[in-house]
């Protein structure tokens, strides 16, 4: 191996964010530059030594990553949600820069951070195979010459000349993998999209990227949550925890390493910043914190299907207010709402005034394997909504080859979100 | 592998390959240009006819307006609704295109935060989609021509020149306002605003010769007036007055609109994607 087989080289990568604290904003708006600039000019005047004040904290999402990828190589890039994977992957496919450090890479990029990026409704498949191909850095000429098989791959051929929004999303996602799957660039850095579609055709995806990168000698970056696929997929690893490289190495210690480092994280969030999305007058109650715990007291964002999960909710009633709701609930998959659990349906209205914990038991929990995110709201008198925080925790669910006694893998279903358990019977009629 | 593909990614290194970028992208540009006016025409007879009604009807009311109600002089013995059409192509366009291009980057924020291209490329091709509606609408001056028995001289070869530097004055100020709207998001609300006011202080309803003397030259700082003068010296012919130092003016606003819009949008332009 010569230091030439190398084709990406990051060296000390970091990326910074400003974080306001008065607004949930990301952008700036006229009217608030305007106000802060009046407000600023008056403090000044009243007291001229005194500077503006700035509610700006600097974020660091990856600090001072270091690594190499050789060619023909297949990294798995895994972490948390947050640990800076997908900052990592848009440095890297350039759609945003890094505030400090510097990448080099050799030979063609294509990143595929979605399927059917600039798919258009109104155009027809045969358009937006074009589409889409072009946005994905192919040229025409290279899109004419695989039509017919994108066309093949994708099975969509009697549906070419109808615009893609009377698709079924089946049809239009394989379409939209399928132009995706014939890109031929040297490097090809891949987030997770294989989570869609049925599982047939995740599987033909698959396959079809392993004898891209095994047979053509193609570099491929590979961000998924789905360990299986990352170990059937991927030589070697990078695990990434809270911005920085956790570990580089094999795939099975990486992943290893991963699961590992899952039950060390603590997950407790509080709620005195402004980063999750927090709406509501706060009037009568607010949220100060939320933890999950497990089952043997540890706090963790890491669970077992089917395990007990005990949420610790911290609260303060600052009235005294009727008919008091808390609410939990919960998105997966696709950020789509799976289910609630609600203080008024369990017929608790125990509330104090103050401060005080709330302790939330569910036993045998029912969701799917992947990444869960936990919302929260207080109400009262069925109508006004107090406190309401978005996104407030997020913790993840591993599939357990212990929940049945049939051996499944449970992280193809993902994308049902909630599983249940029911009885079966056959009987000739 | 060759050393000349090597890409280097490091803060502030995209200033450096910017204009090669954007030709390495010619082929997105013209499939995104290519998206934008398919779809504007899918239903075809609506979006054709969209096209021409918008500045004829504006013309008929401004012709009522300003030229029966008001009583404004024509240029020499132009009939007042060929007049008023004349720079009712170009100001449509601009306008349309000012407004269409301010909004492209945070409709196609998708396609931003997904994939990297030289933003511009999106702003420019909302301008040249409004450009085929420009042309459409040159059917209706033609049949107002004929209507009004009313013969172009040979200024009219010039025309083409008038049109690029049209093209050049709604890319100046439309990538100028596109960078502002995504800095700004609440800058939307103030364009259209923005594009009223133009109309008005924009020699659109009536001749540049209303106009006394002395704030002639302040009045071309306005671009549209160097512009829509052009157009007009060249589609009436001579009857048109064409004052040169207030195209001049406007020409040099133009071209220090063009540098300030390009820097302002290439300084903004790296962070679009966080900001988004």
């Amino acid at each position: 191996m010569t230091v030439n087989d190398v084709v990406i080289r990051a060296e000390h990568i970091g990326k910074s964010y400003l974080i306001g604290h008065q607004s949930n904003e990301r952008y700036v708006a006229l009217r608030d530059v305007i106000t802060n600039k009046a407000k600023g000019l008056w403090s000044k005047l009243r007291n001229p030594h005194c500077g503006a004040q700035r509610n700006i904290e600097e974020f660091w999402a990856l600090k001072d990553i270091n690594f190499e990828v050789k060619q023909g190589d297949r990294v798995g890039i895994i972490g948390r949600n947050g640990a800076g994977k997908s900052t990592l992957l848009k440095i890297l496919s350039r759609i945003t820069e890094p505030t400090s450090g510097k990448i080099s890479i050799k030979g063609r990029v294509a990143s595929l951070l979605e399927v059917g990026t600039g798919f258009h409704p109104e155009l027809t498949g045969r358009e937006n195979i074009f589409l889409n191909g072009a946005i994905l850095g192919m040229t025409r000429q290279e899109i004419k010459r695989k039509f017919d098989e994108i066309v093949n791959f994708a099975e969509v051929e009697k549906f070419l000349d109808t615009p893609v929004k009377r698709y079924s999303s089946g049809m239009y996602v394989r379409l939209a993998f399928a132009v995706a799957a014939h890109l031929e660039p040297e490097i090809l850095i891949v987030d997770e999209v294989l989570a869609v579609g049925d599982v047939e055709f995740q599987k033909k995806c698959l396959g079809k990227m392993e004898d891209v990168s095994a047979k053509e000698g193609r570099t491929v970056l590979f961000v998924s949550h789905n360990m299986a696929a990352i170990n059937s997929l991927c030589k070697s690893a990078i695990v990434l925890a809270n911005g920085e490289v956790n570990f580089i190495g094999s795939v099975s210690d990486g992943v290893n390493n991963y699961l590992a480092l899952q039950h060390v994280v603590k997950n407790k969030v509080y709620f005195n910043k402004s980063t999750p999305l927090r709406e509501g007058p706060k009037t009568f109650a607010k949220f100060l914190f939320v933890e999950t715990i497990n089952s043997k007291n540890e706090t963790t964002g890491t669970f077992n299907m089917g395990e007990d999960i005990i949420i610790k909710i911290g609260i303060e009633f600052l009235k005294k207010a009727q008919d008091v709701e808390v609410m939990i609930y919960f998105k997966g998959f696709m950020d789509a709402y799976y289910g609630m659990f609600s203080s008024r349906v369990e017929n608790f209205y125990d509330f104090k005034l103050g401060v005080q914990d709330i302790i939330v038991r569910i036993p045998h929990n029912n969701f799917l394997p992947g990444e869960w995110s936990m919302s929260l709201w207080v109400n009262s008198n069925k109508q006004s909504q107090d406190d309401l925080i978005d996104h407030a925790i997020n913790f993840d669910i591993l599939s357990d080859n212990n929940y049945t006694d049939s051996f499944v893998d449970y992280t193809k279903y993902k994308h049902y979100g909630i599983i249940g358990r029911s009885s079966w019977s056959s009987g000739i009629r | 592998m060759k050393s000349e593909n090597t890409l280097v990614i490091e803060a502030g290194r995209a200033e450096k390959h910017y204009w090669l970028d954007l030709w390495r992208y010619r082929e997105l540009f013209y499939i995104l240009s290519w998206r934008d006016i398919t779809v504007r025409y899918k239903q075809t007879i609506i979006g054709v006819l969209w096209a021409i009604l918008k500045p004829f009807l504006t013309m008929i009311v401004f012709t009522i307006i300003f030229g029966r109600l008001a009583k404004l002089p024509s240029d020499g013995n132009t009939p007042y609704a060929i007049m008023v059409y004349a720079a009712m192509i170009p100001w449509q366009f601009f306008s349309s295109a000012v407004s269409d291009a301010s909004n492209s980057l945070v409709d196609n924020a998708q396609l931003i935060t997904k994939i990297y291209f030289p933003r511009i490329i999106i702003p420019i091709s909302s301008i040249v989609t409004n450009f085929i509606d420009f042309l459409i609408s040159f059917v209706i001056l033609i049949i107002l021509m004929i209507y009004f028995k009313f013969m172009p001289s040979w200024h009219i070869i010039f025309l083409p020149f008038f049109v690029l530097i049209l093209l050049f004055t709604a890319a100046s100020i439309g990538v100028y306002i596109t960078a502002l709207n995504v800095k700004f998001r609440d800058f939307r609300y103030v364009i259209p605003f923005l594009v009223q006011f133009g109309l008005y202080i924009s020699p659109v309803g009536f001749s540049s010769s209303v106009v006394p003397e002395k704030y002639r030259l302040l009045y071309s700082l306005n671009p549209m007036v160097g512009v829509i003068d052009g157009f007009r010296w060249a589609i009436l012919g001579g009857k048109s007055p064409f004052y040169l130092y207030g195209f001049i003016i406007s020409l040099g606003i133009i071209c220090s609109f063009l540098v300030l819009g390009i820097y302002i949008f290439r300084k903004t332009e790296k962070t679009f994607a966080d900001i988004i």
